[in-house]
């Protein structure tokens, strides 16, 4: 056993993995000190169930790999799992009162493949409820807090995956898996000042992950730098069988991809991203990302995706939609929670009442505006208008790169990270509009990753987005790392927790 | 391929108490995929096992699985779609249909509505000789079955087995075209014995894995030849659609009961309003189950979880090379090539088993001759110990040689049926057990003149009685094979008491 090494639960991914290949840390030590970390951070919610059993069995089972050599390279990684994952035998419940006690007997393919990559599960982490929301409120178990704070005005991490934010941001672990529907990934990443990547759709398989909306859901990882997430993501990609939508595609070496050299690419900044009443920090880091592009020889090009005004609206038809007839499922029969009935009580009111329980307010409305815009009369006025603007979104992106873009450089969110409990009583539009940013890139089914470029005002971190050609997460990843060492982000939040 | 040409039969006309009524009828049969996988997950689907044993993740809607096309079951729906000459798709989706129910456990039901796997296609249905209604095929799209829900277990919990759930139904919509009770039960008959010759749907309505919806109206003569004309159905009747029959008989009592029920109704002065209904064989009705205004709404939109089907044209090419020989060709070869009556055609081809079996037999043989050997003898002896073709203790081969034996002339025919029933009960090749117990026929002349002249000579009333009507002749003819054991040759004792008797 090597000797006790103190903070490796800081450390990125790509300096673990050099470290246990050296021997110069166990999986084991690395995990304690991760199960640590976690035991300390319970002030941040991002856990709501902790495995260290499983935990340093698996760190076990990597430190054999390992002495074994050619391990792969997230062999004795600690990840966070976010709560949407299915993991066998392990509480899985999407952050829902619905699924009470579901444990599943099955393991998802991206936990799957993690595990045979040696990866090593600390617990499940926090969301927003069936990944619904934007500032990990809606969860069944409280919010998430965001490590970063202003004075002694508390934060939220973002969402839906604010639990994997909080965690990484606070080197709970060392990454974390997401989800992103409509920036899910994206802006937690963005509140926290980490990375966080929503593959092409298709590139990672759906297969034992709660659905919320079925063609626009896509995991990916959420980490410290862009090598981690390249690394990581090599590990969650692939094609599944069991999942129709997975693409067949072979998977790059990601991290090999990161050679910093950008020269001559062409990066599009779309003039409709220029929303009235922008918060001029945000505005000025977008200018700057811009530079750091242009010094590092890319030609910046201003472009047009003229739908894009209409791609929250359409999102917030498509999503809803389908979240209520994935979330059909959920009725009381089988698994999970099932209302107490009263005499008299028939199935009508066995479902009515099991749902009323088992669903937050926001899962809720999103259930009856799915249910309403996919109803007889206004089927074609809601949903396939939506459709329909989908495609010409889609059509904007393809437009622009048979042009010659290569990446396109936007703002991750239009603000930094609000205080918890501030949008409780706003318009739930006003919540949504998180997602101005991330959702076009969903309805594209494009690549899209969040990088940390600085700090505004207040101290607090904000994060651009830069958005790829379907399939070339190997070039954004590249143009995500030039961002990020031009930025020079290496603030942390100050541990008060 | 040979072409039967027909007549339409007359259109049902019930006579009301103020004037005629014709019926409209049009199906949508629910017809059990043959696959031993499911759907969309690759649990089994075997009938008759314990309750939810045959049940995977992904029927019973666990949290996070998804659902992936068996090739199998496409490749199924495309042998049907071809053998009911329908136009192929290859380019299909697949919807959800929204509603709640228990043993729904997805909470939807994918199914395809926007865009079926097959178009349009037909299915001629005999009712009589040279008479048949040509019911066009609107579409056959594929779908998931249900599970059962079980309410008579506890009086106050209700029990679920999912094992039907997921498994792959193709629904298969005809047109408006069925004209009467009869038609009907016809129109099933002939749709379930081209699924069960293409093997892709076992046909079992007991089990349920054949049922019907059936849409009925009534309208006033001539009001449906406008509808043929312009294909506008503003011409028909407002419809009831009766759900859920498995049964012939059920379904001809039905639509009876439903004929009635609405030209009293329209008779009345009221007007039929559109709904559901269930027929209740013990009272023989129909009765409401839920209006138009409380119809579901089931909410359809593209099942985001599977991307659009689509298959190449070569593939179908491939499938529709491998088709078998279907109902109607196999009885038009059969008359053509065996020389047998319409009749015999029907019943030699109404299944599949037994039409390969007459096949076998006819081959090389006397057609005519097979069909009665196989139909009187063999079909008659089967039914009355219930067996099936399938069971049949004598084999076509067997049944051949017995066949063989009476061409060549070597037994008689009241000898065949004998040998018949040795082989039927004993087994063994008929030439060998002919052979062996001396069951062989004279046609020796001389052996059986000696007994012609014998017997004239012994009963010379009957010989005078012949003389003065021929057709008593037939007497003598009788004695002599008598005579001979039954071993003379017929035809040979014939000519000879003719000639004796110089008639």
């Amino acid at each position: 056993m090597s000797a006790k090494v103190t903070g490796a639960n800081s450390w990125t991914i790509a300096a673990a993995r050099d470290a246990l290949r050296k021997g110069e840390i166990s999986a084991v030590d690395l995990t304690m000190s991760c199960l640590a970390a976690i035991d300390a951070g319970d002030a941040l919610n991002a856990f709501v169930h902790k495995t260290p059993e499983i935990a340093l069995e698996q760190a076990r089972a990597a430190d054999a790999r390992l002495k074994g050599g050619d391990a792969p390279a997230m062999c004795g990684i600690p990840l966070g799992i976010k709560d949407l994952f299915c993991t066998r035998g392990v509480p899985s419940q999407a952050a829902s009162n619905i699924l009470r006690g579901f444990r599943p007997e099955y393991e998802s393919t991206v936990t799957a493949k993690l595990f045979e990559a040696g990866a090593v599960m600390l617990g499940k982490l926090n969301m927003d409820e069936f990944a619904m929301g934007s500032s990990n409120e809606t969860s069944c178990y409280g919010n998430a807090v965001n490590p970063w704070k202003v004075d002694d005005r508390l934060l939220t991490p973002g969402g839906s995956s604010g639990g994997s934010a909080a965690a990484v941001a606070a080197d709970l672990c060392l990454g974390a898996t997401g989800t992103d529907t409509g920036g899910s990934i994206r802006q937690p990443a963005a509140f926290t000042g980490i990375v966080g990547i929503k593959p092409t759709y298709g590139r990672v398989s759906r297969w034992g992950i709660v659905a919320f909306a079925s063609s626009l859901d896509q995991a990916g990882p959420m980490t410290k730098t862009v090598r981690d997430a390249a690394i990581m993501l090599g590990a969650m990609a692939g094609h599944d069988p069991k999942d129709s939508t997975s693409a067949d595609i072979p998977v790059p070496d990601f991290e090999a991809a990161l050679t910093g050299d950008i020269r001559g690419k062409v990066i599009g900044i779309p003039k409709e991203y220029r929303m009235d009443g922008m918060p001029g920090e945000i505005e000025a880091l977008w200018a700057r990302g811009i530079e750091m592009m242009r010094d590092a020889g890319a030609e910046v090009r201003d472009i047009s995706l003229p739908h894009t005004k209409y791609a929250l609206p359409a999102y917030y038809v498509i999503a809803p939609a389908e979240a209520s007839s994935n979330l059909a499922r959920y009725d009381g029969v089988r698994y999970g929670h099932r209302a107490k009935l009263a005499a008299g009580d028939g199935i009508t009111e066995m479902y009515e009442k099991t749902r009323a329980e088992g669903f937050g307010p926001e899962v809720q409305r999103r259930i009856m505006v799915g249910t309403y815009v996919l109803s007889a009369g206004f089927y074609d006025a809601y949903y396939n208008r939506a459709r329909k603007v989908r495609a010409l979104i889609k059509r904007d992106f393809e437009t622009v790169f048979a042009q010659g873009v290569d990446a396109i450089l936007t703002p991750a969110t239009p603000s930094a990270a609000f205080g918890l409990g501030e949008m409780a009583d706003a318009d739930p539009v006003k919540m949504y509009l998180n997602d101005v940013f991330t959702v076009t890139v969903n309805l594209a089914g494009l690549p899209g990753i969040s990088v940390p470029v600085g700090l505004d005002g207040q101290g607090l971190p904000l994060g651009l987005q830069l958005i790829g050609r379907p399939w070339e997460e190997a070039d954004l990843l590249n143009y995500a790392h030039v961002l990020e060492s031009r930025a020079g982000f290496v603030a942390k939040a100050g541990k008060w927790w | 391929m040979l072409d039967l040409t027909y007549t339409a039969p007359t259109p049902k006309v019930i006579a009301g108490a103020r004037h005629d009524w014709e019926l409209v009828i049009g199906m949508e049969i629910h017809a059990q995929v043959s696959s031993n996988a499911k759907l969309f997950s690759g649990a089994s689907t075997a009938f008759g096992a314990e309750p939810n044993s045959n049940v995977s993740f992904v029927d019973c809607a666990m949290p996070g699985m998804l659902p992936v096309i068996n090739e199998f079951c496409v490749e199924q729906a495309v042998r049907t779609g071809l053998g009911l000459k329908a136009r192929i798709n290859l380019v299909s989706a697949f919807d959800r249909k929204n509603y709640f129910y228990p043993d729904l456990p997805q909470g939807y039901q994918i199914s395809q509505l926007y865009h079926p796997i097959v178009g349009e296609g037909e299915v001629i249905v005999e009712m009589g000789p040279g008479i048949a209604r040509r019911v066009r095929i609107e579409r056959i799209h594929l779908e998931q079955d249900a599970g059962k829900s079980i309410h008579d277990m506890d009086p106050n919990l209700s029990f679920v087995d999912f094992n039907r759930t997921g498994v792959a139904l193709m629904e298969i919509v005809s047109r408006p075209d069925i004209r009467g009770p009869e038609e009907a039960a016809a129109y099933v008959t002939k749709l379930r014995q081209i699924l069960r010759y293409l093997g892709t749907c076992d046909g079992n309505m007991q089990n349920g894995n054949l049922r019907a919806d059936v849409n009925v109206s009534v309208c006033r003569p001539g009001a449906y030849e406008k509808y043929q004309a312009t294909q506008d159905f503003s011409h028909l009747g407002t419809r009831c659609e009766i759900k859920n029959m498995n049964s012939m008989r059920f379904i001809q009592a039905a639509i009876e009961y439903e004929a009635r029920r609405q030209i009293a109704i329209l008779e009345d002065g009221g007007e039929v309003v559109q709904e559901t209904r269930l027929y209740d064989p013990d009272r023989n009705e129909t009765r409401s189950m839920r209006s138009k205004e409380e119809a579901h709404d089931y909410r359809y939109f593209p099942d985001p979880d599977l991307l659009p089907l689509e298959i190449e044209q070569a593939w179908v090419d491939d499938i529709a090379a491998r088709m078998p020989e279907l109902p109607d060709a196999k009885k038009a070869r059969f008359m053509a090539d065996y020389g047998l009556t319409d009749y015999d055609a029907n019943v030699l081809t109404a299944e599949l088993d037994a039409a390969n079996y007459f096949d076998a037999v006819a081959r090389g043989r006397d057609g005519k001759m097979a069909a009665n050997w196989v139909i009187n003898e063999l079909f008659g002896r089967l039914k009355k110990e219930g067996h099936d073709i399938s069971e049949s203790p004598v084999s076509a081969a067997q049944l051949g040689g017995i066949i063989d034996l009476i061409a060549a002339g070597t037994i008689s025919g009241k000898m065949a049926k004998d040998l018949f029933e040795i082989v039927y009960t004993e087994g063994g090749d008929p030439a060998q057990i002919a052979e062996a117990r001396g069951m062989k026929q004279v046609t020796d002349t001389a052996a059986i003149e000696a007994a012609v002249d014998e017997i004239i000579a012994a009963n010379p009333e009957q010989v005078a009685k012949s003389k003065a009507n021929p057709k008593l002749a037939g007497w003598f003819t009788g004695q002599v094979i008598k005579a001979t054991g039954g071993k003379a040759n017929p035809a040979t004792v014939n000519a000879l008491v003719a000639k004796k008797l110089g008639l």
